[in-house]
């Protein structure tokens, strides 16, 4: 090979090393600029004067009324995000136990041959769209539970929650799998030769150690149960009312950004507004994840040294 | 009762629970499976799929949902494949483990996974539609081509939500080819750009597959980043181009299901969407699983 092909070659290779880096660098870029957006159209309601009139950040924690279209418009978070935090917490009381205990069953207890059936069915579980959840919940299930339960109001924040339950099983079932398969086998042998029973070795030996995996799968769920938009939208009833009634009709901060910016008008304060609460909603997401991701890596590095 | 007797209780019992828990997910999926089948399938003839729309959704079908959803989906895959596969190769095959650069395109990974679908959606709509399309109008001196919500930027949402599943999945893949072959590829002379385009991509093609796969399934079914930045009610004519407004399944059945005059005429043909929705996204998770298992398989033996 001539020095001249070599030098071309090594120029070629430093191209499209450069030009993939530079690729990669999109997940930041992407990440910065849905932050630098968000907080931008959000912004008026620090700055701008006629937007202040209407809408200002103290304003956002007084008083207990979301009436954005009215004579004197209210912009009350309150409301919202008590509904946000019902909705989740009952979400969270119903998938945990059922995803931790299905996990336990599958990486403990389950036959091969049954696990090899139940990963795809959680799968497809998680494969299908929020808003096909949303429509069960909205006409099918809330039905069902009304007549069961004699609810008042078909629409509440029960409904809402056990629905948002389902749309957190697949993902918080899967990472508490992936951490209680990730314990060594070795933990599991000692516990059963000083005979601990199978039950008794998976709950004082496996579990414990799987803990800060669990943990991380939880607040990841959480994390989804407080983003997910198009089940509590179709499922809570949309009415953004303060009360710590559970069977009541509930709004949640995802749903609200859903209801109002398609008929806003662009530039308003109520538009601002609902920006302002997408911010509020990014930043709570982001914290969450990031406690959620450094518990997975401390559970990693527990069960096997430090890596990467 | 004696101390043996009663820990073969407690066990039964506790084991019992974890698969009760078990039992009750598979009959929530069968339930919900069942219902749309058992309330969908009637409505779904040739007809369905390939008309439009009648009487205010009461009447007629869904062509142009399907017709707006393949359309959109494609934009999102020629836009979100290239730039995931090549993040994914570059922190699996250039990036040095523990960088600073490579724990920061991590964690911006981790996160963008994070965020809230109806944050794309105040984002597609800030960044794509006022920033980007109001500023091409002006430069252009175009009155609101861009400016507006449309296929295009939706699908471009949508391929920013589904960045971190295609990445996470071209790393696996990448993750999933032997270190020998590689050290035998450079052993050999190739440069490792050449080692990559001939020895480790092709053999991660099946993992990138089902990635791709997924992310068809999880884009087809989005709503909520497609309600503000491109999806239409009702359009009396198919979208043409991608700076038209465009009809979608998901948002089909949202709108069907919550803004209907006559929720009982339009709740069957809901039904109809649904299950034609499920049907397309279950059979590609189950590709998705099939290529997986496939190739799990294959890499076994070859060891």
């Amino acid at each position: 090979m001539s020095l001249k092909a070599g030098r071309f070659k090594y120029f070629k290779e430093e191209l499209i090393e450069n030009a993939i880096r530079l690729t990669a660098l999109s997940a930041i870029v992407s990440i910065f600029l849905i932050f630098l957006f968000v907080f931008k159209e959000s912004m008026p309601v620090l700055y701008d004067q006629v937007v202040r009139q209407e809408a200002t950040v103290a304003g956002f924690f007084r008083g207990l009324d979301w009436q954005p279209v009215s004579e004197y418009p209210r912009y009350s978070f309150w409301p919202i995000i008590l509904g946000s935090l019902k909705v989740t917490l009952i979400a969270m009381l119903f998938a945990v136990p059922v995803a931790v205990g299905a996990a336990l069953f599958s990486a403990e207890f389950a036959p091969a041959r049954l696990k090899e059936v139940i990963k795809p069915m959680v799968e497809v579980l998680a494969g299908i769209p929020s808003v096909v959840l949303g429509f069960f919940a909205l006409i099918f299930m809330a039905t069902f539970l009304q007549r069961l339960f004699g609810w008042h109001i078909r629409l509440n924040a029960v409904n809402a929650g056990l629905a948002l339950g389902v749309t957190i099983i697949p993902p918080i079932y899967s990472l508490c799998e992936d951490a209680i398969s990730s314990v060594p086998r070795s933990f599991r042998e000692a516990a059963l030769g000083l005979g601990a029973t199978p039950w008794q070795t998976a709950l004082h030996v496996v579990l414990p150690a799987a803990l800060p995996g669990i943990s991380a799968a939880v607040l990841l769920g959480m994390g989804r149960a407080i983003g997910e938009t198009m089940v509590v939208l179709m499922a809570a009833g949309n009415a953004p009312q303060f009360t710590f009634d559970i069977l009541h009709s509930t709004r949640t901060i995802t749903a609200t950004i859903a209801a109002e910016l398609g008929e806003v008008v662009f530039g308003s304060a109520h538009y601002h507004t609902l920006f302002f609460l997408g911010l509020l909603l990014f930043a709570v997401t982001f914290v969450i994840n990031l406690v959620s991701w450094s518990l997975f890596d401390r559970l990693m590095a527990k069960l096997y040294g430090a890596r990467n | 009762m004696s101390e043996h007797s009663r820990r073969k209780v407690s066990d039964r019992l506790g084991i019992g629970m974890t698969g009760l828990a078990t039992a009750l997910i598979l009959a929530i999926l069968l339930v919900i499976l069942g219902t749309m089948v058992a309330g969908g399938h009637r409505v779904i003839s040739w007809e369905f799929l390939s008309q439009p729309p009648r009487e205010g959704m009461t009447r007629g079908g869904i062509f142009p949902a399907i017709f707006g959803m393949v359309f959109s989906v494609l934009i999102m895959l020629i836009a979100v494949l290239p730039i995931g596969v090549a993040t994914a190769v570059y922190l699996h095959e250039y990036a040095k483990p523990g960088h600073w650069l490579t724990k920061l395109v991590r964690g911006a990974v981790n996160n963008l996974a994070g965020v809230p679908s109806i944050v794309f959606g105040l984002f597609g709509l800030g960044f794509f539609i006022q920033f980007i399309g109001r500023g091409l109008d002006a430069s252009l001196g175009k009155e609101m081509l861009f400016g507006q919500p449309c296929i295009l930027w939706a699908a471009l949402t949508l391929a920013l939500l589904n960045l971190p599943m295609v990445i996470v999945a071209t790393e696996e893949a990448l993750r999933a080819v032997p270190r020998d072959e590689r050290a035998g590829a450079l052993a050999l002379g190739a440069t490792r750009w050449q080692t990559i385009r001939h020895v480790v991509l092709p053999q991660a093609l099946p993992g990138i597959l089902t990635g791709t796969v997924l992310v068809i399934a999880r884009g087809a079914g989005e709503v909520a980043p497609i309600m503000f930045t491109g999806a239409a009610y009702f359009l009396p004519s198919l979208p043409k181009a991608p700076t038209d407004q465009f009809m979608t399944l998901g948002y089909h059945i949202f709108v069907m299901t919550t803004q209907s005059p006559d929720i009982e005429a339009t709740v069957p043909i809901a039904m109809g969407a649904t299950l034609v929705l499920l049907c397309l996204t279950i059979a590609l998770n189950l590709v998705a699983v099939v290529i997986r298992s496939r190739t799990r398989n294959a890499l076994r033996k070859g060891r």
